[in-house]
């Protein structure tokens, strides 16, 4: 009994973990449809920021919660700029984004490389996250790990935070104006330039905003960002482009499928597995879970 | 018909122009260890010719050339594998990793040398076939197809690593010694087998173009342009897209198959996400819808790599990372699109036609 | 169009006819059987002018590169250091690298290159069994020597390829009979999804066998796989009374924070790993590893005047906080013992430094180590190490004197079936 609570906490928590990574994604690349593959560079920056702000702040706490609004700045600046030089000149060539944003992947890791040093970094994290909450105790304890609740917190209000943005304030309702109609919206005085810049500008900041939670789970390296960013991408796809409670669900699915799977087979054949489903799953709703109901034809 | 005439002629100059390159010069230019190098690299531009008709024409994101290109190599390589045994011995890595003391079932057909050819070929085929089939009548495309097909190429690598016992896992099938009995050792059969490429990439190349330039190729660029218009004209926009992904996949697996030989090893490592978004990068920076531009780009891309990293080992992913933005970002059609803007600059007045460069999104 | 097609077929025929042609020119290669004596050119070293050349191929890109830019570190350190002392045969080592960019194809298309293009006398790299099964039929084929720096499955004997790593018997085997003799009965078994792990636990398993221990359980990730929480909860949930863990590079980082979520430490349940070196520490966090054990040939901290050298010449070269690791210390060696070999031979020959190769000893940082001919490997003291929290390693245990190497594990009944 234990061992199923157990699994279905692992599975809720990588799923925590592929929201956080894939939230930034769903408005970048599910609202703008722009599939940045620097994106898994910009979590790696995150990372790196909360390595140099320990350099500074000697309290693994408290520099983790700095790290947080200043991952966030780095990251989107770096989007921003991106966004700026680069991708604008690409709207209307999905593969050439991709091409694109592979060269400055490359270059990025090079560059973290040639800083920071080829082997991984590392980060302290604070007493109270490297422990865990015993729920059930005795003889087959279930325990749960803080660093996990901590990302799972952190991810829900994330998603709080990001939907909220979009369906509140003003900038919001432009982002969603620019996804819906762009030309309608440029019509009706919205700078949809700046929309874009200011979608990929948070979209960049919540990859940073992970990379800061990645460090309580994983490694702190030049290649961080590829080992995570396919299956983020996935979330997004099955999710359904441009809906963000399809990512919700599907990234815990994903997670909870993840688990089962790693527990009665291997880890290698759960992954292949997994995405076996998903491709399943696309040629069944193609659109993902969720669609954007438009009069387009396709 | 001038136009046209004008155009062949000039495709068969440079056909011919290629074709001297390939046999006269390269193989008196270049040590052995270049030509087998270059060997290689027209190997990629045997994917690049697929992705030309794919991508380039038909507006597929074939970001999982990998999956087919690996199909190829496998099939080839299990076959040299078990020759190089010889008859009644297992291949070198199962001796070592596995635990069966006979072929497994599935390696059995690859024995036939008939069998494995064919399947080089067309098990990349069949694969391609059965995927277009379903995702092009559910309509997925754009970015949908391209991570898709990403997706589908890292499950295959790790499928393959995960299968030690039968597939080497990471270190895929290496130290491939004899090629249908001639022994790779020699570079005389070195030289051999780069010739069997490079002729098999001019086949390949007159064998787009043919396609390209049919009453299919046109339907195709249609497709490409306005997959709503040609449905309405009565045609299935489906089976048009299916052609090109399935003649892409096959052409994929026949570069596999060829690299075997050329390099002496397969690996998950030529299969993945990485190596399959490669293929693609080489096609895109000489230009995408040009024959000509697609095989050059990624001749151009993979011994940028290799000069590249000779030179400057230890930082050289930021020229390789550079080249693609520039290249990308600024020219959209290529480097064959250089060529265009020349052209039509000389001939404003003749007002020809812009071929646009569009995909579908 | 319709008005194009007689063009269409006409063009068709005739390229079809080109092809023949083509394909008919092409199949002129020699036939030779396998067995035959194409194979007799040895490579060509260049020793024209007052250098010689040795290849470093080593990954400077990719997901290898977090651990192999330290071993090329320390290989360029020790060709420093000998060319300070006069070079090799009055000839100052020159250094070509290569980035084997953690594509094994690539280390095989760089291997050929430093041989035949470069003309190089040895090569000293790679990290990856993979890597190294990659370039092995190239250094072969050509006659070239490898020096290979890292511990490995064993069962391998490449005429061509020096192994200054561990093999098993020098690192696994003492490892296991350490937890033995702790009274470990039960193991649970971690590893990437690769050739080494999977050997390695083959042989573990056999062990066990032949030991009166018992695998719980035997779990692998792809390698650069970084969510270890299922397999920590069943890990957890075997109860084992230790982990043997060879999981490689960024996986490790992800595992052992995970490890310690779960509630598990190094009283709990000690883990032993054999791919977690000074350098992987650092990364890691002591946070996370305080207590744990290793098995290795060397530690930063193993006593002697040639490591306090080595350590020092390291820092200074490389920065105070750069730590000295066993596949660091195995590739600095390995340069040491080439140029001995060829002193010895009094050529650069391979075949001749190769013949010269048995009972090369030389006074490594790790303890002196000698150099067996017959297998091509060294005989090397096993260390046992328990991580401190100031991030460096103790030695808790040591073979007393340096093992001789047995790559085939001929020596252990248990392993009969094995090769």
């Amino acid at each position: 009994m234990t061992v199923i609570l157990g699994q279905t906490f692992t599975g809720i928590s990588i799923g925590a973990v592929l929201l956080l990574i894939a939230l930034g994604l769903s408005l970048t690349f599910g609202q703008m449809n722009v599939i940045n593959m620097a994106h898994g560079e910009f979590i790696m920056a995150g990372a790196y920021t909360t390595y140099v702000l320990q350099k500074s702040i000697s309290s693994a706490g408290i520099s983790l919660l700095v790290a947080l609004p200043v991952a966030f700045l780095v990251s989107g600046a770096l989007g921003a700029l991106l966004e700026w030089l680069l991708i604008r000149r690409l709207y209307l060539r999905p593969l050439d984004t991709l091409l694109v944003t592979w060269g400055v992947s490359l270059m990025l890791q090079q560059l973290a490389r040639d800083i920071f040093g080829a082997p991984n970094v590392q980060t302290r994290a604070p007493d109270l996250l490297t422990g865990n909450i015993t729920l059930i105790g005795g003889d087959d304890p279930l325990s749960v790990a803080n660093s996990r609740l901590f990302i799972l917190g952190l991810a829900i209000a994330a998603v709080v935070a990001l939907s909220l943005t979009l369906r509140l304030t003003p900038l919001g309702r432009r982002i969603r104006a620019v996804v819906q109609n762009r030309d309608l919206a440029e019509v009706s005085g919205i700078s949809t330039s700046r929309v874009d810049r200011t979608a990929f500008f948070i979209g960049s900041g919540l990859a940073g905003v992970a990379g800061v939670a990645l460090t309580l789970v994983g490694p702190i390296g030049p290649t961080m960002g590829t080992n995570v960013i396919i299956d983020a991408f996935l979330v997004i796809v099955v999710g359904g482009i441009g809906q963000l409670k399809g990512s919700v669900i599907v990234a815990f699915v994903l997670g909870a499928l993840q688990s089962v799977l790693e527990y009665s087979t291997t880890v290698s054949v759960a992954k292949v597995l997994v995405l076996v489903a998903i491709v399943a799953f696309l040629q069944w709703r193609p659109q993902g879970l969720y669609t954007l109901r438009t009069r387009s034809l396709v | 018909m001038n136009v046209l005439k004008g155009r062949s002629a000039r495709a068969w100059a440079g056909f011919a122009g290629g074709a001297f390159a390939l046999f006269a010069v390269a193989p008196f230019a270049l040590s052995d260890f270049r030509l087998g190098l270059l060997a290689k690299y027209l190997c990629m531009a045997m994917v690049a010719v697929g992705i030309c008709l794919a991508w380039g024409r038909g507006g597929l994101l074939t970001l999982g050339q990998g999956v087919f290109f690996g199909l190829g190599g496998y099939a080839m390589a299990m076959h040299l594998k078990i020759t190089d045994a010889g008859p009644g011995n297992l291949p070198d890595f199962m001796q070592l990793y596995g635990t069966a003391d006979e072929l497994p079932w599935w390696w059995r057909p690859f024995e036939n040398p008939v069998f494995a050819i064919a399947a080089t070929v067309l098990l990349p085929m069949t694969v391609a076939a059965l995927l277009g089939l379903f995702i092009f009548r559910r309509r997925v495309k754009g970015a949908y197809f391209a991570i898709l097909s990403q997706a589908l190429a890292s499950a295959f690598a790790i499928w393959l690593v995960g299968q030690q016992a039968t597939t080497g896992g990471t270190n895929g099938l290496t130290d491939i010694q004899g090629f249908f009995g001639y022994d790779l050792d020699d570079p005389v059969n070195q030289r051999m087998v780069y010739f069997v490429i490079a002729a098999s990439l001019l086949a390949l190349i007159a064998l787009a173009r043919q396609l390209i330039h049919s009453r299919y190729g046109e339907l195709l660029v249609a497709v490409r342009d306005s997959e709503e218009r040609v449905r309405f004209l009565g045609y299935d926009p489906a089976n048009v897209k299916l052609v090109a992904y399935v003649v892409a996949a096959g052409m994929a697996g026949l570069a596999g198959a060829l690299f075997v030989p050329a390099v002496g090893i397969i690996s998950p490592a030529l299969i993945g996400i990485v190596p399959s978004i490669e293929f693609v990068i080489g096609a895109a920076v000489g230009g995408r819808a040009s024959l000509v531009g697609a095989v050059l780009g990624a001749l151009a891309v993979a011994w940028a790599k290799t000069a590249l990293s000779e030179e400057f080992p230890a930082g050289w992913t930021y020229f390789q990372g550079l080249l693609f933005i520039v290249a990308l970002a600024f020219l959209p059609g290529g480097l064959a699109s250089l060529t265009k803007l020349f052209r039509r600059r000389r001939a404003v007045a003749q007002k020809s036609p812009v071929i646009p460069v569009g995909e579908a999104a | 169009m319709s008005s194009g097609s007689p063009i269409l077929r006409r063009r068709f025929l005739a390229g079809g006819a080109a092809l023949a042609a083509v394909v008919v020119l092409s199949a002129c290669g020699a036939k030779t059987d396998a067995a035959g004596t194409s194979s007799d050119k040895a490579a060509k070293i260049d020793i024209s002018g007052d250098t010689v050349k040795v290849g470093l191929l080593n990954s400077l890109s990719g997901t290898m590169a977090i651990s192999e830019v330290t071993v090329r570190n320390s290989l360029l350190l020790a060709i420093d250091e000998i060319n300070a002392s006069g070079g090799v045969l009055g000839k100052k080592i020159k250094p070509i690298s290569e980035d084997g960019a953690s594509d094994w194809p690539t280390f095989a298309e760089k291997a050929a290159k430093l041989i035949k293009e470069d003309e190089v006398a040895a090569t000293f790299g790679c990290w990856t069994s993979a890597s190294r099964k990659a370039v092995k039929p190239v250094f072969e084929k050509n006659r070239s020597l490898l020096f290979y720096p890292v511990q490995y499955e064993g069962l391998e004997q490449s005429p061509y390829i020096f192994y200054t790593g561990a093999t098993t018997n020098q690192q696994i085997v003492p490892a296991l009979d350490y937890l033995k003799s702790q009274g470990k009965k039960s193991l649970y078994l971690v590893g990437s999804d690769y050739v080494f792990p999977r050997t390695a636990n083959k042989e573990i398993t056999a062990y066990a066998k032949a030991n009166g221990m018992t695998i719980l359980g035997e779990d692998y990730a792809p390698l650069g796989s970084t969510e270890f929480s299922t397999i920590a909860n069943k890990v957890k949930a075997s109860k084992a009374d230790a982990v043997f863990n060879t999981l490689n590079g960024d996986s490790n980082v992800a595992f052992f924070k995970e490890y310690k979520s779960a509630g598990l430490s190094a009283k709990t349940m000690p883990v032993v790993s054999v791919s977690i070196a000074e350098e992987e520490v650092k990364s890691i966090g002591s946070q996370y590893l305080a207590g744990q054990l290793t098995a290795w040939n060397y530690y930063q901290t193993t006593p002697g005047a040639a490591n306090e050298k080595f350590v020092a010449a390291y820092k200074a070269k490389y920065g105070e906080d750069k730590p000295t690791s066993d596949p660091m210390e195995a590739a600095y060696t390995s340069v040491y013992l080439w140029a001995a070999m060829v002193e010895k031979a009094k050529s650069f020959d391979p075949e001749k430094v190769k013949a010269a190769s048995d009972g090369i000893t030389f006074d490594a940082p790790e303890g002196k180590v000698t150099v067996d001919g017959a297998t091509q490997h060294i005989s090397k003291t096993a260390r046992i190490g328990k991580i401190g929290t100031d991030g460096l390693i103790t030695e808790v245990w040591n073979s007393g004197k340096p093992v001789e190497p047995d790559p085939f594990l001929k020596g252990y009944s248990w392993a009969a079936d094995l090769s």
